[in-house]
């Protein structure tokens, strides 16, 4: 049996990309107004709870502000990211990789379970076949399950044509610029993730190898 | 020790992805691919809600302290300076193009049709957003009173200001026309429109970013495409930089 299903590869492989673009088109998008409020309104830098930083060219798309091109980069890239996520969610609940593999029990979250996933990894690593320990299911189910929806409610909340189809979303988020700082904090927590996962997969590249052909599960 | 190749290897990658991003949205089938993009969330948009769905109105107190100007902020026309010193007598907005009864209407004239008052949030394609409230009639009534020929399938905003020595100009299509909350509004918080936010006449159009709002009207334009318009794309904005035509994202 293959470690990782062909739905989870094509995912996670799809969503990689589209999250890179949406990343790097966001932080152009962001130098157009490098100030975030809480509340329904914002406009007077005065009233900012951040004054963002204007990030350079070579940290966004396209190298050089251009808040168009940026958007229609924005616009594409959440399709692939937003149809996705609700087919990994399907995929995941349908051949049960979710519950074998995600759903945490009570033990999980006690603080031994956390110390001896923590000390496993500095020990040399998870041993092949043993599934994710507490950390890695915590992280991967905040991913999958908080972070990433998110991120796209976040983005529809501010979206005015998406408005009237569900306007409690936005109150719900605490109005518009409160769901545009979220999209901004979120996206922030993703690529704080990212670069744990990149950090964890460069020091073992099997892993990475694993995820485009599947690999191999060891017998339970 | 390996640290040198491996970033040399991510800068070169970082390098060729934005060589790639480049080529791609300049390339003829990129730039369908964005216009299909953005054609999908308008139809999602309009499938999902109903066609009349309402955004939100708030109460006179959510109403921002100010309301900022964007874009242009004044006109330079000495016609334009002339009537906004004196209140906009002679100011008339036309109703033209593909209908059955041109109008040319005074202030006066629009402020005698029945008016809608809304308190609505404007969300300006930068990110930020403000809430005040609008006075005016509906754009329905005015289209109804011109009586709109059955081949118009999209309503031009012509406007008095320039921008970059170009006319501006905004287009919306029918659906938005006859929403309920698409106003040609005179007043904000009600006084009549100050310079900087479009007077005497500006759009609202609530379901979509502020660059659509056009302000300075003169007239309003029913066609059945906007080939012929500006540079084809629906807009100032959309034909100057390229923004997108929806703006409801």
């Amino acid at each position: 049996m293959k470690k990782h299903a062909l739905s989870t590869r094509l995912w996670h492989w799809i969503n990689a990309g589209a999250i890179i673009v949406l990343f790097m088109s966001g932080l152009n998008i962001s130098n157009a107004h490098p100030y975030l409020y809480w509340g329904d309104y914002g406009f007077a830098p005065g009233d900012a709870w951040l004054k963002v930083v204007k990030f350079p060219g070579w940290a966004t798309i396209p190298g050089h502000y251009n808040l168009a091109a940026a958007r229609d980069w924005h616009i594409l890239a959440a399709w692939p990211f937003g149809l996705g996520l609700a087919f990994i969610w399907a995929a995941m609940l349908a051949n049960r990789h979710f519950r074998r593999d995600l759903a945490t029990r009570p033990s999980d979250w006690t603080p031994a379970a956390l110390r001896a996933s923590l000390q496993a990894h500095r020990a040399g690593g998870h041993a092949a076949g043993a599934g994710y320990n507490p950390v890695q299911k915590i992280l991967y189910g905040l991913v999958l399950g908080v972070l990433l929806p998110l991120m796209l409610l976040t983005g529809l909340a501010i979206s005015p044509g998406f408005e009237p189809v569900a306007p409690w979303l936005v109150d719900l988020l605490g109005g518009r610029q409160s769901a545009r700082s979220l999209h901004f904090l979120t996206a922030w927590a993703i690529f704080g993730f990212f670069v744990i996962h990149i950090l964890l997969a460069l020091a073992n590249g099997r892993l990475i190898l694993e995820m485009v052909t599947g690999g191999r599960r060891a017998a339970a | 020790m390996v640290d040198l190749p491996r970033r040399t290897l991510i800068a070169g990658i970082a390098a060729l992805g934005a060589g790639a991003c480049a080529r791609i949205a300049e390339s003829e089938t990129g730039r369908s691919l964005m216009r299909v993009a953005e054609e999908g969330h308008r139809a999602l948009h309009r499938a999902l809600a109903a066609r009349q769905a309402l955004v939100r109105e708030y109460a006179p107190s959510e109403r921002s302290p100010t309301f900022r100007g964007n874009g242009s902020v004044t006109v330079a026309d000495p016609f334009y300076q002339d009537q906004l010193a004196r209140g906009f007598p002679d100011w008339r907005l036309e109703v033209r193009g593909l209908v059955e009864t041109p109008l040319a209407l005074s202030l006066a004239a629009l402020k005698a049709l029945p008016q809608r008052r809304q308190i609505t949030r404007h969300d300006c394609v930068e990110g930020w957003s403000a809430i005040g409230e609008w006075t005016g009639p509906q754009l329905s009534r005015l289209l109804d009173a011109a009586r709109l020929k059955p081949e118009a399938r999209f309503i031009v905003l012509r406007c008095a200001d320039t921008l970059y020595g170009r006319p501006y100009y905004e287009s919306i299509d029918l659906v938005d026309a006859y929403h309920p909350q698409t106003i040609i509004a005179h007043s904000l918080n009600g006084a009549p429109l100050p310079e900087q936010n479009g007077a005497p006449l500006r759009l609202r159009v609530e379901r979509q970013l502020g660059y659509k709002h056009a302000k300075y009207l003169t007239a309003i334009e029913a066609v059945a495409s906007l080939d012929a318009i500006g540079e084809g794309r629906g807009g100032f904005w959309e034909d100057v930089a390229g923004y997108q035509w929806y703006a409801g994202i």
